[in-house]
């Protein structure tokens, strides 16, 4: 091992780190900057106790949180389907290929609008909207994980006996689930987008509402306690991909922990 | 030739074309392996020893005769055959236990069956205790024995394996040698076996096929004059064992300096 840093000492840093920035904030607002543009930790952390203790932080936290979830699940599902289907039928590939281009290129977020006409400003339109955002990046990469699967691999099964099933469920999927989780992981902050950009333009709860009212406020300290909310969302939705990560695959642990032979 | 070919190869050739470079691997080879027959190939690398076997399993078609399998001629994946490659094909995903249990999952044999077999193959090829270990947590030598584990748990009327025991220790290749001739024996295998081990060839052989390269033809095809049922571990006593061994390796340094003189 080259490295001399042992992780509790990292973390011990890290900590360090974290608190100077955080006086240099304290002592630069109000007196470097208008306390106006920047707020301080303090009154930062005052909002959020407020937030908290109202209780409207958990209950638009849960609205929020429940819309990128069930984008987040919808999306994904969806693309991972779809991504095996057209990574085993180059036909569909082929004729779908422009289509999903063209649809790829365009950035998701401009069909809010077009969701609101069609479903309203409720919940489901941010669950629409997340799922789309969600969908084509778990589709690119179960697409891409499946097209990339070892042909050796399939050919040994086959020699086996192994029908479409068997190497579908046997190499296909096992192989190409690093590639959806790779998928999954980028599509986590992007889920978050999905869900408080649709609140930003249009509701009456969640985090990007909160967000939105306390800018109109011009509360300073209570958008960065909305943004604090937020951060912390985005870390326990990346904590379960994380971990759903080590439950589905054994294998990367012990192939990361062991030591480099080349 | 008493018996019908199991496989028999009829001017077989082939050409891979890749880009545009073409390279001819094999031309012209006429051979009838019979059933039960042990048959060991030899020749320097690269003269289409594994084209051939690729063939008898079916991965692709020869550009020129035919490759016949039991009376008929191989189109498409051979499931008669098991084949073990040069490079072993584990599936990292998988436990070693769960690998080995693949083509039985694939039979859909019962969960009790599965447990038993695939334990009594780990300690067939000595790889007890590492049941819960991942491919990539072990060296090259028990990765071949996990593949060759994983080969005979679906017990395939003919094994192709090419250079199956070329990674293993001397003392672990000896005890699977003595494994492999007897399981073979004992099932009627046909074995078609791939080895640059000149002694391997000729201690394992009923016949050792002899190629030259490139393209690769066959060269000689000897009859080793050793019983069906012979004892490994006395072999070095043996002076047609001896003979036969000595015979293969004046056929093969001819070639060998022949293609270090090509190279430099
Ligand atoms: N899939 C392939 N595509 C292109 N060329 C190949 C392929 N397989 C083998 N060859 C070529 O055919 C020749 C014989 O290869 P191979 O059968 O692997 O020889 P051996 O097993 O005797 O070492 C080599 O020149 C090799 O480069
Ligand atoms: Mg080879």
């Amino acid at each position: 091992m080259t490295s001399e840093i042992t992780p509790t000492r990292m973390v011990v840093y890290r900590l360090i780190l974290a608190m100077a920035i955080l006086v240099a904030w304290e002592l630069a607002s109000g007196r470097l900057i208008a306390e106006f543009f920047v707020s301080k930790p303090s009154a930062i952390l005052a909002a959020f106790r407020r937030l908290i203790v109202s209780g409207d932080l958990f209950f638009h936290a849960a609205v929020t949180a429940s819309e990128a979830f069930a984008g987040f699940i919808i999306g994904g599902t969806i693309g991972i389907a779809a991504g095996v289907l057209l990574g085993r039928s180059t036909f569909l590939a082929d004729l779908l290929q422009p289509f999903i281009l063209a649809f790829y290129s365009l950035p998701k977020i401009a069909l809010a609008p077009l969701f609101v006409l069609w479903i309203g400003i409720g919940m489901s339109m941010k669950i629409v909207l997340t799922a789309t955002v969600v969908f084509f990046l778990v589709f690119l990469n179960t697409f891409t994980g499946v097209r990339s699967v070892s042909r050796e691999l399939v050919t040994i099964v086959r020699l086996m006996g192994a029908n479409e099933r068997h190497v579908l469920g046997k190499i296909v999927l096992p192989s190409a689930i690093t590639w959806v989780f790779a998928g999954l992981r980028i599509s986590v902050p992007y889920a978050l987008i999905g869900a408080i950009v649709g609140e930003l333009i249009a509701a009456n709860r969640g985090l990007g509402f909160v967000l939105a009212s306390a800018s109109g406020q011009f509360d300073t300290a209570g958008v960065f306690a909305a943004l604090i909310a937020i951060m912390m969302l985005a870390f326990s939705l990346n904590a379960m991909v994380r971990i759903a990560e080590r439950k589905l695959m054994p294998w990367k642990i012990s192939e990361a922990t062991r030591e480099v032979t080349i | 030739m008493t018996a019908e070919a199991l496989i028999a190869f009829r001017g077989v050739g082939k050409t891979f074309t890749v880009g545009d470079r073409v390279v001819e691997a094999v031309r012209s080879i006429d051979l009838d392996v019979r059933r039960g027959e042990f048959v060991t190939l030899v020749g320097p690398s690269g003269c289409g020893k594994s084209t051939l076997l690729n063939m008898t399993a079916g991965l692709f078609a020869p550009s020129s005769g035919t490759v016949q399998y039991d009376g008929g001629p191989v189109t498409g994946v051979n499931l008669r055959t098991g084949y073990m490659t040069q490079s072993d094909h584990l599936l990292p995903w998988r436990t070693v236990a769960a690998n080995i249990q693949v083509p039985l999952e694939i039979h859909g044999r019962p969960r009790g069956e599965m447990r038993d077999r695939v334990a009594a193959l780990m300690e067939l090829v000595g790889l007890a205790g590492f049941e819960k270990s991942y491919p990539s947590q072990l060296s090259g030598g028990m990765r071949k024995r996990a593949a060759l584990a994983r080969l005979l748990a679906y017990d395939p009327e003919t094994l192709l394996l090419d250079e199956p025991f070329a990674a293993l220790d001397a003392q672990l290749r000896l005890n699977m040698q003595i494994e492999l001739l007897r399981l073979s024996r004992q099932l009627n295998k046909t074995v078609l076996f791939v080895t640059h081990d000149l002694d391997e060839a000729a201690a394992l052989c009923d016949r050792c096929v002899v190629f030259s390269g490139r393209p690769g033809t066959i060269r000689a095809v000897l009859d080793s004059p050793l019983p069906r049922d012979r004892d490994l571990l006395r072999l070095r006593h043996d002076g047609r064992y001896v003979a036969l061994a000595a015979e293969l390796w004046d056929m093969i340094t001819p070639m060998l300096t022949q293609t270090r003189g090509e190279s430099s």
